[in-house]
């Protein structure tokens, strides 16, 4: 009972600050929402007995990736964009599309969605913790798309750099 | 205990605000935070189903998706700068340079 209400809790404030992140008129507005929202979902990891990933969810992303994105938010500069239109043309048509998505993907999960009951017991083992059963998964069964992962890494920083670079010689 | 189908139902939901983001939205660091919400969506479905096959292996693709979400904010934001460098704009409707 607890749990479904923090569940609920968790929803809506997870919800709640999407919705907000893609109305806001300033970016920096957005960026603080998504932060919120980003918390929201770490929260829900953590129901699921995921903390290796909710500690990567609070560090990469909240610690790392929304500090970029607030960098690049106060370089480009935002007074002009506050007097613009926040929505494209295009709007309406996008709202019917994305809204029939949804009904999709609902009408699938109330057809087919009934038999997913999550058992009681937690996913691992209480003597063998989550980050370590993911180290082990990782470092043995996975341990090539690590590496690609690595080399993925790499390549995004090197274009980053490229990217923001003033001139090219 | 909670249902799985919940946690679907709540990545449905966020995977659905996330389209409409990228979707509706003219500015187009809004359009990258979207597709950060689309991927967490993914992460929620992609965590709920790992528990439910009591199998580690869903948690490690989150943290694949995460890497993945971290390569393209980097080389996303770099493009963003190098776009209002020449184009002193970052709406998504004025950059139709290919737009014949």
């Amino acid at each position: 009972m607890l749990e479904l209400t923090t569940f609920i809790l968790l929803s809506i404030v997870t919800l709640i600050s999407a919705i907000l992140v893609i109305t806001r008129r300033n970016a920096v507005h957005s960026v603080i929402w998504l932060i919120v929202t980003l918390f929201g979902v770490g929260g829900i990891y953590l129901l699921q007995h995921a903390e290796f990933v909710f500690a990567v969810q609070i560090i990469l992303y909240v610690g790392g990736i929304m500090v970029l994105f607030l960098f690049v938010v106060m370089l480009v500069n935002l007074d002009v964009a506050l007097k613009q239109a926040r929505f494209a043309r295009q709007w309406p048509v996008a709202l019917v599309t994305a809204v029939l998505l949804l009904a999709q993907l609902a009408y699938v999960l109330y057809n087919h969605g009934r038999g997913l009951n999550l058992p009681p017991r937690p996913l691992v083992a209480a003597t063998a913790g989550n980050t370590q059963a993911i180290g082990m998964a990782l470092y043995q069964n996975y341990m090539l798309p690590v590496e690609i992962a690595s080399v993925l890494l790499l390549v995004a920083m090197i274009g980053a750099v490229l990217m923001a670079k003033r001139k090219l010689e | 205990m909670i249902p799985a189908e919940y946690y679907l139902y709540l990545g449905s939901g966020l995977f659905t605000i996330g389209v409409i983001g990228v979707l509706t939205r003219r500015n187009v660091l809004i359009i990258l935070m979207s597709i950060e919400l689309i991927l967490n969506a993914v992460n929620i479905n992609l965590i709920a189903l790992s528990q439910y096959f009591h199998a580690v292996d869903g948690q490690v693709f989150a943290i694949f998706v995460i890497t993945d979400a971290a390569a393209e904010a980097a080389v996303g934001l770099g493009l963003i700068i190098a776009l209002f460098r020449n184009k002193e704009t970052v709406n998504a409707d004025e950059i139709d340079l290919l737009k014949w």
